[in-house]
């Protein structure tokens, strides 16, 4: 059992929960995972980690209620508990001092870009930070995010917060900008907007870095469905990742074996859909 | 019957027959296909044990149960008397008495067998450890031995973690044994379905362990959660049986599409996340009129069987050679054939096919012929000429083996690793690292649950030395 610390709703349907898990506390570093099932037959599904307190024996998790999993999650309060937290899970980000680093979120792999975005500015780098999503109801941790960036961007496509459109047209002004063009590229989000970030650093050979979430089970590199084509090799996300050389990943191929349980999935994107109604209908 | 039956006597009963939920009620459900001897069943079996003085049978067994002895106690009724013999010797029995290959181990070896049928161990072993398990104040109570003060984690709570957890106890060492999945068992929860294995035994089997002092702690994952380094710290003494949990794909075009499953990963979903086992199960699986499963092994014979109770209409066996060289018990095959599972034969999968999107949609695979014999002793199988076919499949499984998961020995540099990554241990079981044992599927490769209690008892009688100074 792992006892929730806080849950605290941070946006609609966002919520932070600090989950007590002292041996996950100290061994995690950025860019990890923990596998997580709520109670006897439920789930398993994996969760970044954003935050860790090695002193404090707690782990923080940014989620965004999307499935039923997600949901039933963050309906635990503070003082109750989750069954399962196995972890740190994948391999860390490589943190190192690039220099000028982009970092890009889509919808909820915001939550996932977090701490890496943490970890890139304690490293010393000058960051970028843009995130987007289709309208203001889906961008999430602006607040977390604004402090840890030198420039921050909020692209959203239908124009209801910050910039109109995709977070590549910001992306693309510092691209073609000679004083801003970044060293590394760091995009975490829905895998279309990856690819598409792939797509314009490759031209200009700029180190870029995707996290990938893929189908999971047991998140310990035993079951393969999580398997990914990255250059001429087959990869394990959940053991060989999940962040791996944008310009390698067989983007197409990833996109396809997401829709396995695409039943599951239209359930899931009904929900976001009607939350992004209720969102709009209560902050009139 | 009296226990006082003649040779004579003994040799005119006839060998039990195993109770069986009727083929087409069990390929519709999970409930356990066999059913258990009666105790006039029982007795009687027992009853055909000659009790020979030179015990080959206990030569077969890789954990070297007494077996004429329970099987003499079990005879003259004295079922507490049994089941002590037996649990003394073997720390799983109500698994070993349904997943093991009996009929070529200690079966194989009876003398009974000669002419005519071997006595039916396995049978009999189910049957008793069964009792003990229904009849807890009924057993006698063990001995428990004084505290030695030592303390052992065991890595991994499978066959071999379990049995070695089980015998150091029994020493008198404090054991924890850590899993990385929420639930124990390893492979005998995630990977043979309940048909074969029902959970509650292996629930049953845990529980005696923890009564023997053994604590087991789910969702550590020796690698990630804790280093050996962090272990090596805190115990005396370590055991390695995180087992063969990585899955070997064929390699062949089209693994990556919808549909295609690693036999983990499918045998995973419906076992330990009970996915297809409800309508409303949390984690899904891809349900198909037409599976195919690539494999001779018992892995993939659990497969198909399982695709066939979630309602596959044809379910097949691909296998590259024929059905006398399938490394599956021959219960299993015939189980499942019973169960309406179709035997491609002498066939092997050239490529996975799929449709525009991106579904599985059949298997291209090219008819074989038998040559001459391999390393392995078996006739190596070659392709025909101009054999080419197609199969249609909606699901593919890969059930071709596994191999050592690197999750553990990644992040132990010192361990020393053959080239297939399985750790190399001494004859005694030590690895590279002092104090540091290992064994099961991570020393073996995929191997048998019975192989792997073999190591975890042999092991843990090693570890006992080295805690003695021995």
């Amino acid at each position: 059992m792992f006892n929730v610390i806080s849950n605290e709703i941070l946006a609609e349907n966002l919520h932070k929960m600090v989950v007590a898990a002292p041996r996950i506390a100290r061994a995690r570093k950025p860019g990890q995972f923990v596998m997580v099932r709520l109670a006897e037959g439920e789930e398993r599904i994996p969760l970044t980690i954003s935050d860790a307190d090695p002193a404090a024996g707690t782990i923080t998790l940014f989620i965004q209620a999307i499935g039923s999993s997600t949901r039933k999650i963050v309906a635990t309060e503070a003082g109750g508990s989750i069954r399962d937290v196995a972890g740190p899970l994948g391999k860390g980000t490589r943190i190192t001092n690039w220099g000028r680093v982009v970092c890009v979120g889509g919808g909820v792999g915001t939550a996932v870009l977090f701490p890496l975005v943490k970890a890139l500015k304690e490293a010393g780098n000058q960051i970028t930070t843009i995130i987007g999503g289709r309208s203001s109801c889906l961008i999430i941790l602006a607040d977390e995010l604004t402090p840890l960036s030198d420039t921050f961007i909020i692209a959203t496509e239908d124009g209801s917060l910050g910039t109109k459109g995709f977070v590549t047209g910001p992306l693309a002004d510092l691209l073609a900008d000679p004083e801003r063009v970044p060293q590394a590229v760091f995009a975490v989000g829905p895998v279309p907007m990856m690819r598409a970030v792939a797509d314009m650093t490759r031209p200009l050979g700029i180190e870029t870095i995707v996290s990938l979430n893929p189908i999971m089970i047991d998140g310990t590199g035993m079951c393969g469905g999580c398997r990914v084509q990255v250059g001429s090799e087959t990869k394990f996300a959940c053991v060989d990742g999940p962040e791996f050389d944008a310009h390698q990943v067989d983007f197409d191929g990833l996109i396809d074996r997401l829709t396995s349980y695409r039943t599951e999935e239209a359930v899931s994107l009904k929900h976001t859909a009607a939350e992004c109604k209720i969102g709009r209908g209560m902050t009139q | 019957m009296s226990n006082t039956l003649s040779a004579k006597e003994r040799l005119a009963i006839e060998r039990v027959a195993m109770p069986e939920l009727a083929a087409g009620v069990r390929s519709g459900n999970f409930e356990e296909v066999n059913r258990g001897l009666s105790a006039d069943q029982a007795l009687a079996e027992a009853h055909r044990c000659l009790q020979c003085s030179n015990r080959p049978c206990v030569a077969g067994c890789p954990v070297g149960v007494s077996i004429p002895e329970f099987l003499n106690a079990l005879a003259s009724g004295d079922l507490p008397r049994s089941a002590q013999i037996l649990r003394g010797d073997n720390a799983l029995p109500a698994v070993c008495g349904r997943v093991c290959p009996q009929e070529t181990q200690c079966e194989a070896l009876c003398v009974r067998g000669i002419k005519g049928e071997a006595v039916a161990i396995g049978y009999l072993e189910r049957y008793v450890a069964d009792w003990a398990m229904n009849h807890p104040d009924e057993l006698l109570h063990e001995q428990m031995p004084t505290a030695t003060g030592k303390s052992v984690v065991v890595v991994g709570s499978g066959p071999a973690g379990l049995t070695a957890a089980g015998e150091l106890a029994r020493r008198g060492h404090a054991v924890t044994v850590f899993e990385a999945l929420h639930a124990t068992g390893g492979v005998l929860r995630y990977g043979i379905p309940e048909f074969r294995l029902p959970k509650q035994i292996i629930d049953r089997e845990v529980a005696l362990l923890n009564r023997l002092g053994v604590v087991i702690e789910c969702n550590v994952i020796i690698g990630k959660t804790l280093s050996i380094a962090e272990l090596r710290r805190q115990f005396d003494a370590i055991f390695i049986a995180n087992g063969a949990g990585l899955p070997v794909m064929l390699n062949i075009p089209g693994e990556n599409l919808k549909g295609v499953y690693a036999a983990n990963e499918f045998l995973t979903r419906v076992n330990l996340m009970e996915a297809g086992r409800s309508d409303d199960s949390p984690t899904p699986i891809i349900k198909r009129r037409e599976v195919a499963v690539i494999g001779g092994g018992n892995t993939a014979i659990d497969c198909v069987r399982t695709a066939r109770r979630l309602g596959a209409e044809r379910a097949m066996i691909v296998y590259r050679r024929g059905e006398a060289e399938m490394p599956a018990r021959t219960e299993e095959i015939k189980h499942a054939r019973e169960e309406g599972v179709e035997f491609v034969m002498l066939t092997a999968p050239t490529a996975i096919l799929g449709t525009k999107d991106g579904w599985v949609s059949g298997l291209s695979c090219q008819k074989m012929e038998l040559g001459s014999p391999d390393a392995s002793g078996r006739r190596r199988p070659e392709a025909i000429k101009g054999s080419d076919f197609e199969l249609p499949a909606g699901v593919v499984i890969d059930a071709v083996g596994t191999g050592a998961n690197p999750l553990l020995t990644a992040s132990a540099p010192d361990l020393s690793l053959n080239k297939s990554g399985n750790i190399l241990i001494s004859s005694a079981g030590e690895t590279s690292i002092p104090g540091v044992f290992a064994g099961g599927d991570i020393v073996r490769g995929g191997a048998t649950v019975i192989l792997a209690m073999g190591d975890g008892k042999r092991v843990a009688a090693a570890i006992d030395d080295y805690l003695n100074g021995k």
